[in-house]
């Protein structure tokens, strides 16, 4: 498994010589928390506009695995990089640190905590396009407004503080944030989990929608088979830091390779499943 | 104290004989310890304006006046009116705690920011060092303090500052940590802004109010350990006005049967502290009913 | 107040029980209702639910569908300040006028309750040995016989090595290891009904299914009776003989669960399959109902989903519709007989 690590060239380097590969490739990533192994050699790669989703239980992985390649972990080992760039090292400049920020964002689970409750709904998109654009007050409020549009939000919320808006809503105002940097990579990280089954709809339906309608990719982070049937096109399979299975996501779903995978998938709730019966 | 310095439960520091402070920090009572607040801050700025009489003014033939129409509360031994020095003397009783509070405060959010935020080396190199300061009792700092600077308000300010950044420091590095692993925290490190920027926009407005109802507590304690300290006679000297050495001058007068010049500030001092606990107690309850 | 008994007492057909044995639990137009200041609509508004014995029943709704605070109230257990209206009967007895004493009786020995969070449920500082016996033990059982009962009940819900389970202490178990003696913990009294409020949502696929599982074979062994709360339809389905779909603090249609995953009679039931993502070959993406449930200061006069409603008539959103008999259940809808295609 740690053998992908080695095969490519300048591992050390953000420099790397020989055609670069399109999209963000992994390989190799390893992290550890004392003695225990959290992710151990994950290598993937996620083709520009592509969905992949990375399943898994909890002690997995998976969350680990995204947030060392959103920045907020450090790998121990391996490598991550965004169309032949390198992100996987500290970043030494400010400039650095921005580049890698509009390259790939993230939404997370759990929307109750991902907005911070003193600042209200434009102010938050706001305040990462002053950061990251040229644009004026006017040009900001402008895009502002076509952000939340974007998301399905009216001017009514946008002055709003995220304790007078639904979980629905707030999960809407995360993803306009995410989107507001127009970043090549989205990863959603259970972002649909803590939701209610009929708003889980609708934003997986946005999801979609903003997929196909920006060529952006996705990296979705779920426990949830039924759900990736219906987001992703590949699947990656992740049991204590190890990926176990890997493919198309009609493939691993219908034919699964791994008795993990087959473990997970006769596990998932669905009626005329004789419950008492194994 | 254990050698580990593992992620702390967040809550504020308390000092066991206050503790019950927490019951009754609700309702009329919360209102009613900012109003004796707001009248003892109102009495210390206006004091020189409200005072009847010169609270340093010796009238050696008027000495332990009992309660006169002239002497509200009598005089002490060397005849000075006691309502006038207690004025006076929430100047300095209120001073010495503000300038600890507000030392401690900022130094403690300080250190306990930063310990949270950096984590690892410093993290540990801060704790341990606040742990070490933590472990030395601040009176006994303040003694120590004293016998090299000498007595007066300098040296047990100094100390005390000293010995309550660490309260603060352990608050608010537990708090920040918590906080530090939110979601909404880590969003703005995805968006790529740099440390200092998400700490001073959005962590520290967050974790403020639990750090004030915190300062508010070691406000109360703060004027405690100041008084105890004039008492002493290591504080504030004679003849100036101040609580906790006019308890110590009128010990004597007691003993002659004029229970006032010594009783008087005991009672400001009691009021000022278990006023300043509620109010802590008080916004604590607040905060965490907020959050819930 | 006396909005509830305006509406027609329905009485829940399945009441009659098939077998001649009397329902273990028994709602009649439950209604709970908060100070008027902290809510526009009643919590609850005339639900009637029965459970027979040995039969598993779900109840199925969206957050602030009032499922939990149903579910509580079986043990008495109700949000503070609240009024409540209509009767909840366990083995007969009325739960809403028992006194303290009855009400402890009743949690020990008649009902157990499966939280969501076992690590909640659970004193942390205490060994497993001592919360399983407790009860028996308060009961006045001899220690050595609780002991025994208790590696019984852990060899029962699929522990290894009971024996020293009962010396470890809560944190040495994993998530659905502890939830299972939660459940031996429930079923230690050998009660006549559980209930079980979302008691997998916080548990891994893998160990869900085992629980799943365990629940179905303990009720089947034992003839215990089951109300499952959950938010996830295709979990009640793989659980439950008998489901109620509740929106906004009412029952909108209960029925077979066969039947009611064929045949919904309910809008708001066929937009919630619609929505739940399926993982079968082929299966339609999930179609989202749109607007969002109605939130406890919303007191929509007619139907509760008139407005997220794509079948609704001018009718729906001025007059509250009745539950009443639609196939082999009820269902609380105008257009029920209609036949809904979505």
């Amino acid at each position: 498994m740690t053998a992908s690590a080695k095969e490519g060239p300048a591992v050390e380097g953000p420099v790397v010589e020989g055609p670069v590969v399109e999209g963000l490739v992994v390989e190799g990533l390893r992290k550890r928390y004392g003695d225990h192994t959290a992710v151990d050699g994950v290598s993937f790669s996620l083709a520009p506009g592509a969905s992949l989703a990375i399943v898994g239980e909890s002690g997995s992985g998976k969350t680990t695995t995204v947030r060392m390649l959103v920045g907020l972990e450090r790998p121990d080992g391996g490598t991550v990089r965004l169309d032949g760039r390198d992100r996987s090292t500290r970043p030494r400049r400010r400039a650095e640190r921005l580049a890698r920020a509009r390259e790939i964002q993230m939404v997370f689970q759990d929307p109750y905590l991902s907005l911070d409750p003193r600042v209200t709904v434009s102010g938050c998109l706001d305040e990462v396009l002053r950061l990251h654009t040229d644009l004026d007050a006017a040009g900001r409020g402008t895009r502002v407004t076509g952000l939340l549009d974007q998301v399905g939000l009216g001017t009514r919320e946008a002055t709003a503080l995220p304790r007078d808006l639904s979980g629905g809503q707030r999960q809407r105002v995360a993803i306009a944030r995410a989107l507001a940097v127009e970043p090549r990579v989205l990863v959603l990280d259970e972002a649909v989990a803590a939701l209610d089954v009929s708003i889980q709809a609708q934003i997986l339906e946005l999801l979609g929608r903003i997929r196909s309608a920006s060529g952006i990719g996705y990296l979705f982070v779920t426990h949830d088979l039924a759900v990736v049937r219906h987001i992703a096109d590949e699947v990656l399979v992740l049991k204590s830091g190890h990926v176990v299975e890997t493919g198309p996501v009609s493939r691993v779903l219908e034919a699964p390779d791994h008795p993990y995978t087959r473990l997970l998938l006769d596990s998932v709730p669905r009626r005329g499943r004789f419950p008492a019966g194994r | 104290m254990t050698t580990t310095a593992p992620a702390e439960p967040a809550v504020l520091r308390r000092r066991p004989g206050l503790r019950p402070l927490r019951l009754l920090a609700q309702g009329p009572l919360f209102t009613a310890s900012i109003a004796v607040l707001a009248v003892l801050v109102l009495i210390a700025v206006l004091a020189p304006v409200l005072a009847p009489y010169d609270p340093e003014a010796l009238d050696l033939s008027a000495s332990l006046a009992g309660t006169t129409g002239e002497h509200l509360l009598g005089t002490d031994q060397s005849g000075r009116d006691v309502l006038s020095r207690l004025m006076y003397g929430a100047r300095t009783g209120l001073l010495g705690p503000l300038l600890v509070v507000g030392v401690s405060t900022l130094l403690g959010t300080l250190l306990g920011v930063v310990a949270a935020w950096r984590g690892g080396l410093a993290d540990t190199v801060l704790s341990r060092s606040m742990d070490m300061v933590f472990a030395i009792p601040g009176l006994l700092l303040a003694i120590l303090l004293v016998s090299v600077v000498g007595s007066g308000m300098t040296a047990p300010v100094i100390a005390m500052a000293v010995a309550y950044t660490p309260y603060v420091g352990r608050l608010v590095r537990g708090i920040a940590r918590q906080e530090k692993a939110r979601p909404y925290i880590e969003s703005y490190r995805v968006q790529g802004w740099s440390g200092w920027n998400v700490c001073l926009r959005h962590l520290l407005p967050n974790i403020a109010a639990t750090v004030f109802a915190q300062s508010a507590m070691n406000f109360g304690y703060a004027l405690m350990d100041l008084a105890a300290l004039s008492y002493l006679g290591f504080g504030v000297q004679p003849p100036t006005a101040d609580w906790g050495a006019m308890i110590n001058e009128g010990q004597s007068a007691v003993q002659q049967g004029a229970m006032l010049p010594a009783l008087a500030p005991s009672v400001c001092i009691v009021l000022a502290v278990v006023a300043f606990g509620i109010v802590g107690e008080g916004l604590a309850d607040r905060i965490a009913r907020r959050k819930r | 107040m006396n909005r509830m008994n305006e509406q027609p007492e329905q009485k829940d057909a399945s009441a009659v029980p098939a077998d001649g044995r009397r329902p273990v639990l028994e709602i009649d137009g439950l209604g709970v209702r908060l100070p008027d200041d902290r809510a526009g609509r009643p919590i609850l508004d005339g639900v009637d639910l029965r459970v027979r014995p040995g039969e598993s029943v779900g109840l199925v709704g969206e957050s602030g569908s009032g499922k939990s605070v149903a579910c509580r109230s079986v043990l008495g257990l109700l949000p503070a300040g609240a009024r409540t209206s209509g009767e909840v009967r366990v083995a007969g007895r009325d739960v809403l006028t028992m006194g303290r004493s009855e009400l402890a009786e009743l949690r020990a020995r008649q009902v157990a309750m499966v939280y969501q969070d076992p690590r909640a449920s659970v004193n942390p500082l205490r060994r497993v040995g001592d919360f399983l016996t407790e009860g028996l033990r308060a009961a006045g059982t001899p220690a050595a016989t609780a002991d025994a009962r208790a590696l019984e009940l852990l060899d029962a819900v699929g522990i290894r090595d009971p024996r020293g389970a009962l010396r470890r202490r809560p944190h040495e178990f994993s998530g659905g290891m502890l939830q299972r003696v939660v459940i031996a913990a429930a079923l230690a009294a050998e009660p006549a009904l559980i209930v079980a409020d979302e008691p997998t949502t916080a548990l891994d696929v893998t160990t869900q299914a085992e629980i799943v599982d365990l629940l179905a074979r303990l009720r089947a062994e034992r003839g215990t009776g089951l109300l499952f709360v959950t938010h996830d339809l295709e979990l009640a389905a793989t659980v439950c003989d008998r489901v109620y779909v509740m929106y906004a603090g009412r029952i909108v249609e209960t029925r077979g669960t066969d039947e009611l995953f064929d045949r919904p009679r309910h809008p708001y039931t066929a937009g919630l399959l619609a929505c739940t993502p399926s993982i079968e070959a082929g299966a339609p993406a999930p179609r989202p109902i749109p607007g969002r449930p109605v939130s406890l200061a919303d007191a929509p006069p007619g139907c509760a989903f008139a407005a997220r409603c794509a079948h609704a008539l001018p009718r729906c959103s001025e007059e509250k519709p009745a539950l009443t008999r639609h196939g082999d259940g009820l269902a609380a809808c105008h257009r029920a007989d209609e036949g809904i295609t979505l």
